[in-house]
């Protein structure tokens, strides 16, 4: 086989049967897929969660993850927002010729590697190779299906006044992480990518019993952007505090030098819970023992309104509006 | 993070505002020049802190909204030359001019780079030798001496394909024109910490000295402004017009010496169009003859087009202070962040953005 | 106006330094403030340093903050 991915590698003839077989089944063979029909066959019942989303990261490896990695964590994670316990993923790529084998290994054992973590089968897939400059090294599509406990009734639109607002972790370090590594910027930075799969941590939370009414992963347009359209959703207040919000120094020092805010910074492993406020502390002692949650917090909570709207309190004690992210985020100079 | 974090601590600023309160007696109207100001005052939520007498008002200081549509289609026409690659900082992409912005002539297939720093055009230019590399150069004294540096660099690195476009504009004559317009009264101004780390304080010395306004220069975090109000107060109180600093640990009376001469090596003074203010003689900032192969002006032949203003829009009014975003009537109804009218709704520091995007129209 | 952000240098190659800003590394240039040296704050702005930070008077503003946030809180 060639070190680089060939047009022909996305004919179906017989250079595309080898890729597949000897470079893609080798790690993520099971049983479902093994059976190389033309759709994977699955024995569903009962409520079913089912989402798709494309990865198109660049830098395709970024420090904490790379975009297989991401690919999983992602589709796998915006099941776990629904309270679903993942089952099955699709996985399609989309390939620029040239691109190198090796490279597409490497993104194969982490896309098998975080399947595990994530406890999700990978039933079917597709790969196309297309011309030089017609895509950005390789895209990924993921589609995936999960199963929502009996009992779990979770959604955006299921927020009540009262609800305390708890977040997973540190927010921006994604966006700052792969920020560090794009040509142009001048910084350099230990931060890695807080990419992770969270479907473990969710279901620890939702193994307490408590009254979990929403939860959502704030990942493009960062916190600020999750919280105003989860108070569009379920048309409510939501006050956070700017103080209980955790910054990592990195992400405040990068933040500070490009003009960013924080709360619009992407992350692709934390996660925003709206609780029933007697159950507030025993999801988060549930979260802080799992890895992913060691310093989930309360950050705000839910006010009844006639005008849906997020509101920091900021660390003068004044408070703000706090709106969605507005175009691109753009180093500026003023 | 040393040097920013601990001027932003709730304790002490409890105790500034309680000094404010205790001391402002007479009602006041501040401005603050700078729209990085007007961001922090709205980041931090600082009007609502302040005692009622204490009014603060945004000025002109934001470099994309002072600028001319003409001076924006020149950049959109500059980018849409074959061959040409041109690199700004990314604010001004999505600023509209007559017609289109930089952002949409991009998506046209026009080669325009968002850079973090003067020094990323000199790469381009460098990596990119076929390609002529126009450097955006905006913004007031902060900004100019960077770009000044990278000519200078351009110089001594013998490139050919590089020049810069010089929007640059200075602060003090932008002030002195909205002062003698008699448009807005002020009893104290709350003068820009970065223009003046460069220009030094002495550079508003003229406004207490001839207009009896009391100045103080102020850092961007909350604690310094908040000081720099009480010092203003403190000053209207007692009936004096001075400059102080605010911001001791970054601003002296003479400035950075250093950058001036490189600045003044450079460029040389020139009347400059300001949106809603008109033509103010030497506010702008244009390449020195001796520089003339690093000025794109010099080098293209740019045809902008006649100029359109956007009917509705009174950027000009809020820029002079002398109206708000919520007097206007195009105001998050058909100028919003998401379809800018007008420049002061699209830069990040413009104030009808900060109204929007900090909640001002609650107000 | 302008973004500009205080920074510690870590070290100087020619005309390059090395900021610490928050928890990343900066590179900026000193061709506006060639008297900055390694363990001096610099104040960046767009990749350049545009002056050194006064730390002294940084420590008298901070005392003075202190005192008046006392006088403050003695009031009430």
């Amino acid at each position: 086989m060639s070190d680089t991915i060939l047009l022909a590698h996305g004919s179906g003839g017989k250079m595309a049967h080898r890729l597949i077989e000897e470079v893609i089944l080798s790690d993520l063979s099971n049983r479902v897929l093994a059976r190389m029909d033309d759709s994977a066959v699955l024995d569903l019942s009962g409520r079913t969660a089912f989402t798709t989303d494309s990865y198109v990261v660049s830098p395709i490896f970024f420090p904490g993850g790379d975009i297989g990695k991401l690919a999983v964590c992602g589709t796998t994670n915006d099941l776990a927002m629904s309270g679903a316990d993942p089952l099955y993923l699709s996985l399609s790529f989309i390939i620029e010729e040239g691109f190198p084998i090796s490279d597409l290994k490497r993104i194969l054992s982490s896309i098998r590697n975080t399947a595990r973590e994530a406890g999700v089968q990978i039933v079917t897939g597709d790969t196309k190779v297309v011309n030089r400059g017609n895509v950005d090294k390789l895209y990924i599509n993921t589609a995936g299906i999960g199963k929502i406990p009996s009992g779990a009734n979770i959604s955006g639109a299921n927020i009540a006044p009262g609800d305390k607002v708890i977040l997973s972790g540190s927010i921006g370090d994604h966006g700052i992480a792969i920020m560090s590594k794009r040509e142009g910027l001048h910084f350099s930075t230990e931060l890695e990518s807080d990419c992770a799969p969270l479907s473990g941590l969710v279901a620890d939370m939702i193994a307490t019993g408590a009254r979990i009414h929403a939860l959502r992963d704030p990942t493009r347009g960062g916190l600020a952007t999750t919280l105003n359209e989860l108070s569009d959703q379920s048309g409510v207040k939501i006050m956070i505090e700017e103080e209980k919000i955790p910054v990592r120094d990195e992400v405040l020092g990068a933040c500070e030098m490009l003009g960013f805010d924080p709360l619009y910074v992407a992350n692709e492993g934390k996660l925003v819970a709206f609780v029933a406020p007697e159950d507030a502390e025993s999801v988060i002692a549930a979260m802080r023992k799992n890895k992913y949650g060691a310093q989930a917090t309360i950050i705000g909570q839910v006010e009844q309104t006639e005008n849906p709207c997020v509101v920091m309190k900021t660390v003068l004690g004044a408070s703000r509006l706090i709106d969605m992210l507005v175009g691109d985020l753009l180093p500026r100079i003023c | 993070m040393k040097y920013a974090s601990e001027f932003r601590d709730n304790r002490l600023a409890r105790g500034l505002i309680a000094k404010i309160e205790r001391s402002s007696r007479t009602p006041v109207k501040f401005m603050e020049f700078c729209g990085s100001h007007t961001v922090a005052i709205f980041r931090y939520g600082i009007r609502q802190v302040l005692p009622e007498t204490v009014t603060t008002l945004s000025g002109p200081g934001c470099p994309i909204c002072v600028t001319a549509n003409v001076d924006l289609d020149k950049a959109i026409a500059l980018a849409r030359i074959p061959n040409v690659i041109m690199t700004s900082f990314g604010d001004v992409l999505r600023v509209p001019g007559s017609y289109t912005s930089l952002q949409a002539v991009r998506a046209e297939g026009a080669d325009v780079r968002v850079i973090y720093s003067a020094m990323d055009a000199l790469k381009i230019a460098a990596d990119n030798p076929a390609k002529q590399v126009v450097l955006l150069g905006i913004g007031f004294e902060t900004t100019t001496p960077t770009i000044a540096a990278a000519i200078l660099q351009a110089k001594q690195e013998s490139l050919t394909n590089f020049s810069v476009l010089s929007w640059h504009k200075l602060s003090p004559p932008a002030m002195k024109a909205l002062l003698d317009s008699g448009d807005v009264a002020l009893d104290g101004l709350i003068c820009p910490g970065h223009v003046s780390i460069i220009t030094g304080s002495q550079a508003w010395e003229f406004i207490a000295r001839d207009y009896g306004i009391p100045c103080v220069v102020a850092g961007f975090e909350p604690l310094d402004i908040l000081q720099c109000v009480d010092m203003l107060v403190t000053q209207v109180e007692k009936k004096e017009a001075r400059v102080e600093i605010a911001y001791s640990r970054g601003v002296q009376r003479e400035g950075n010496t250093v950058a001036q001469k490189l600045v003044d090596m450079v460029f040389e003074p020139c009347p400059a169009q300001w949106r809603g203010m008109g033509t103010i003689p030497a506010s702008g900032l244009k390449l020195r003859p001796e520089y003339s192969m690093f000025d794109a002006e010099e080098i293209f032949d740019i045809d902008p087009g006649p100029t359109r203003e956007p009917a509705g829009c009174i950027c000009g009014e809020v820029l002079r202070g002398v109206s708000t975003p919520l007097d206007c009537p195009l105001f998050g109804k058909v100028c919003h962040p998401e379809n800018p009218v007008g420049a002061c709704m699209v830069s990040s520091e413009g104030s009808c953005f900060t109204y929007y995007l900090y909640g001002g129209k609650n107000e | 106006m302008c973004v500009a952000i205080p920074g510690l240098i870590k070290s100087i190659d020619g005309s390059l330094a090395q900021v610490e800003i928050g928890g990343i590394t900066q590179t900026a240039n000193l061709q506006l403030c060639p008297q900055a040296k390694v363990g001096d704050y610099v104040i960046v702005h767009t990749g350049y340093a545009i002056n050194t930070l006064d730390q002294q008077e940084a420590k008298e503003t901070l005392e003075l903050f202190e005192a008046i946030a006392r006088v403050a809180q003695e009031e009430n």
